[in-house]
């Protein structure tokens, strides 16, 4: 019966945790107007709603740039720390030590990850932390008005910076071959598939990272490149459609049990692939890696889930910690006690 | 083979020197010499005898020349000297060498397969058959080169006094209580004194004989220290990233944590150790870690530390207190990686852009180590801001002796943070950056708080007092102030100088860090010729004021550190203008530890003009 009061207190704006959608707003966006990542903030907001997540069990994470300045735009009731430029994913590693009941979203972009980040961002794969990990990738540079990031397409022209000479950096293809656990691609202007992989990320038990192509609308959306919008709507290729069931709920979507694929997550919830088409499956690494190069030659958007792994363990899964959050310990807990130095001092 | 020197030794009258010289062994890098050199060293200690123990070694694995310095003096003036009065020479590289740099009337041991011409014959020389000695024991091919180095341990023992068991105690000390390889060198020793008493003629003046003034003391090296003091402090998370000569505080970290903080319900750890990609990710877990409220630390080095600075920024303006122990090797750049310098002190000091000033501890010995390792936690997190500790490579990595480490005696203190039930008492109404109590220091909350109005954002950019985004020349003004403010609190709470006097003293001396023991020794040897000399030994930065008074009550004060341009005169200067001409800097790199002589002939130089 309870999932009856859950579906009727949704339809009266209130989730299943009894909040609203404003319980999960953020301060107005200072970005430009349209540009993708208020967009994916706002999917943000949704994809919190109505998982029926406290925000307070939300921690926001974030390097430099326009994207970094999207954390104030959602949650305001989630921590929030905008570190430095690059930087992102160790400052979420620490904290996310001190309680790791938490979720941790981190927002970056094509600067911040895929240039001086590249480091970080590697070993945070390598380490699985989970982290929700989201690059708003736009191939420019927005806060200092327009030049190329790492991520630009060969041959870009741009107004003020001519030709984009070098090849770009991949970030889903660097991540799948980084071991990240889960790696996905989206576009901004599709919001519904934004949310989806937003909620199965939440729910993945390790680093989740999601190449969302969100254009600028400022400084890069010439027709002609692959983030802008309408370069993305005419080369978007869903692998699938996307659902996620959370846990607790009942089955509200329909799909084709023969169709679908489903995969589950550590907490016990799915998220159910909708093939088109073809035979996709997502845990297949080298399927994933097969669809990249093929997207790459054919010059076309492959969103959607790309590759997960539910079977590693989590960065924080491997160090044995406390039940209780380390950042809830007391001193007794924390400092051995006397005869413990006396024997030490025995042993100099 | 007795020299013509040896010789009328042995027919004059015999002078005894007691548990006073100093002893070095040259080796080669690698060799396994380390084990050998640190047994001859805790032996004599554990006769009860003053020691040190300092490695001269090469930034390198295997291969290059090493030599390990032991001073020993019963009065406990254990400082770097520049002359070995005894050499044990297994290296034939630096054999023709240091053999021309020996002490006349010095002593001599060498290998005898090196064949190398002895042509001094103001030193006595003992020859030791190593091989043979080694050729004798049951050891596998692969382990001679190790216990070869036992051999001199038992030739020196023989013939300097050490005893035996003390041997055998030390050897278990560092094997951990591992009986084949403590019965395998015990062995080794034994037959190589044996071999000393049946073929050597005692000649030399030099002997250890057992005292009891290092009763109850302990030996270790800073790193190990820090380490505990750390873990005593209650140590959560530590990130780091390899680097000399801070590497072994981390290890250490590893090493004890495990066995001291483990829930002894669960077995589960109260603590996490990081080994980063680099230094720019350890200081960002750090930070991130004590943001979430944990006792956060991190260890490093210079260049590692340079690396860290835009974090440390980051870090006093967003007001998160964090951890950061500098263990200095010789700089700029790469510079010397394997000496000791104290060169980082006012990097650190003004350390990342913009207006910024850092609180650095300074611990001058390894109590200090272990005492400071653990405030610095309480200290970081009352104020909200990084703590700096400097330390160096000689504290680090060599061995000092100490008084047993000390229970921490006061409580944690961890600063203002603000949780569920005090939320609730003030009914949500807070604001991160507001100075509600007038000491600057305003209140936090950390991650995992549920109160709904527990959280903020946290920036690099300028925010009000609520911690939102302001650009306001107003609040950027009064935050900076505010800032400047919490550092006043901070002087109340940091280590205050240590003053040692004596009866009318012409002149001062002021210093930091591990130069005390040649300054100690330096004072002894001035005051035997007349000239008595007051002590401060600084502690921290910032300066607490009661510096003032020091140096106004001295003509002149001379301010003695390892680096080139006198970093810790030119604080004192900044603070203290007025009192610029009563202050003069000795300052001297070169990697080696400051040695009592050097300091000796500055002031002796100073004092005739």
């Amino acid at each position: 019966m309870q999932e009856r009061v859950d579906i009727q207190a949704k339809k009266s704006g209130v989730n299943a945790i009894g909040l609203t959608k404003s319980d999960y707003r953020g301060s107005p966006s200072t970005l430009c107007q349209g540009c993708g990542h208020n967009s994916i903030a706002s999917q943000i907001i949704a994809a919190c709603y109505e998982l029926d997540i406290h925000p307070e069990e939300i921690v926001k994470f974030s390097g430099i740039g326009c994207s970094s300045k999207s954390t104030t735009y959602f949650l305001n009731r989630s921590f929030g720390f905008n570190g430095l430029h690059g930087r992102m994913p160790s400052l979420a590693t620490g904290a996310l030590f001190a309680d790791y009941t938490l979720k941790g979203i981190g927002v970056s972009g094509d600067g911040d990850t895929a240039s001086i980040g590249m480091g970080q961002f590697k070993h945070i794969l390598r380490r699985n932390m989970k982290l929700v990990y989201i690059v708003e990738n736009n191939g420019v540079y927005g806060l200092t008005k327009g030049q190329f990031s790492a991520t630009a397409d060969q041959g870009l022209e741009l107004k003020s910076h001519g030709v984009n000479p070098y090849m770009p950096v991949d970030i889903a293809w660097e991540a799948l071959v980084g071991h990240a656990t889960f790696v996905a691609r989206s576009f901004a202007g599709d919001p519904k598939q934004v949310k989806e992989l937003i909620k199965a990320a939440l729910s993945h038990n390790g680093v989740a990272v999601l190449d969302i192509i969100s254009p600028c609308v400022t400084f890069n959306n010439v027709d002609h490149a692959t983030q802008s919008y309408a370069w993305g709507k005419d080369h978007e290729a869903a692998l699938h459609e996307l659902s996620f069931v959370p846990r607790a709920e009942e089955i509200l979507i329909e799909y084709d049990e023969e169709e679908a694929k489903e995969v589950q997550l550590h907490d016990g919830s799915t998220i159910l692939l909708r093939k088109l088409g073809r035979d996709y499956d997502p845990t297949d690494r080298q399927a994933a890696i097969r669809v990249l190069e093929e997207a790459n030659s054919c010059q076309c958007l492959i969103t959607g889930l790309i590759y997960i792994d539910t079977d590693q363990p989590s960065m924080v899964d491997i160090y044995n910690l406390t039940d209780k959050p380390l950042n809830r310990l007391t001193e007794r807990e924390l400092r051995p006690p006397r005869g413990t130095l006396e024997e030490l001092n025995h042993l100099f | 083979m007795l020299t013509k020197f040896q010789e009328q030794n042995l027919t004059g009258e015999k002078k005894r020197i007691v548990n006073d010289f100093s002893l070095t062994i040259a080796t080669v890098n690698g060799s396994g010499s380390q084990t050998s050199n640190a047994t001859i060293l805790r032996s004599i200690f554990k006769m009860g005898i003053p020691v040190s123990g300092k490695n001269i070694l090469p930034s390198n694995i295997q291969g290059l020349p090493t030599w390990y310095t032991i001073r020993v003096n019963k009065e406990g003036f254990v400082a770097r000297q520049e002359e070995a009065d005894i050499l044990i020479e297994m290296n034939p590289a630096t054999f023709a060498d240091d053999l021309a740099k020996l002490k006349s009337g010095g002593v001599f041991f060498y290998a005898d397969h090196i064949r190398q011409p002895i042509e001094r014959d103001d030193i006595f020389v003992y020859p030791m058959p190593v091989r043979e000695i080694v050729r004798q024991v049951d050891v596998p091919t692969y382990l001679r080169d190790y216990i070869a180095n036992m051999v001199y341990v038992g030739i020196v023992a023989s013939i300097l006094g050490i005893e035996l068991d003390k041997i055998h105690q030390s050897l278990e000390f560092h094997f951990k209580g591992k009986a084949k390889a403590i019965a395998i060198n015990d062995e080794v020793v034994k037959r190589a004194a044996e071999w000393a008493k049946e073929n050597l003629v005692k000649q030399d003046p030099f002997y250890l004989e057992p005292i009891d003034v290092t009763k109850g003391w302990i030996l270790t090296d800073g790193n190990t220290a820090a380490a505990l003091g750390a873990i005593y402090g209650g140590v959560q998370f530590v990130s780091w990233y390899p680097i000399t000569p801070a590497t072994s505080l981390a290890e250490n970290l590893q090493t004890y944590l495990p066995k001291l903080r483990k829930d002894p319900d669960t077995g589960k750890n109260t603590f996490a150790v990081v080994q980063a990609e680099d230094e720019l990710s350890a200081i960002g877990m750090a930070i991130g870690a004590g943001w979430g409220g944990l006792r956060a630390m991190t260890s490093t080095s210079g260049p590692g530390l340079s690396l860290m600075t835009e974090y440390i920024g980051l870090a006093y303006y967003a007001e998160v207190p964090v951890v950061v122990w500098d263990v200095q090797r010789v700089g700029p750049s790469t510079g010397l990686p394997t000496r000791t310098a104290q060169g980082d002190l006012t990097f650190v000091a003004f350390m990342s852009h913009g207006d910024i000033e850092n609180i650095i501890l300074l611990p001058g010995n390894i109590n200090e180590c272990f005492e400071f390792a653990w405030q610095a936690f309480d200290i970081a997190e009352q104020i909200q801001t990084p703590v700096i500790i400097l330390s160096d490579m000689d504290f680090g990595m060599n061995q000092w002796m100490g008084k047993p480490f000390e229970y921490p005696n006061s409580p944690m203190q961890r600063g203002k943070v603000l949780w569920e039930e005090d939320l609730e008492k003030l009914d949500g109404k807070w604001a991160r950056y507001l100075d509600v109590d007038g000491d600057g220091i305003p209140y936090r909350t950390v991650i995992g708080n549920r109160h709904p109005r527990a959280a903020y954002y946290t920036r690099g950019t300028g925010h009000d007092e609520y911690a939102g985004y302001s650009e306001e020349p107003q609040n950027w003004h009064d935050l900076l102030n505010r800032l400047k403010k919490k550092f006043e609190v901070a002087k109340k709470l940091l280590p205050k100088p240590i003053i040692e006097t004596m009866d009318s003293s012409a002149i001062g001396i002021i210093s930091f860090g591990s130069t005390e023991p040649a300054v100690q020794e330096t004072r002894q040897i001035l005051a035997k010729e007349g000239l008595h000399s007051d002590f401060m030994r600084i502690r921290a930065y910032p300066f607490i004021g009661v510096e003032r008074e020091f140096i106004q009550n001295h003509p002149i004060n001379y301010v003695v550190e390892m680096n080139r341009d006198g970093q810790l005169h030119q604080l004192l200067r900044m603070e203290y203008p007025e009192l610029a001409g009563k202050i003069r800097s000795f300052a001297y790199t070169d990697g080696l530890p400051l040695t009592a002589r050097q300091l000796v002939d500055f002031i002796h130089q100073n004092e005739e003009q």
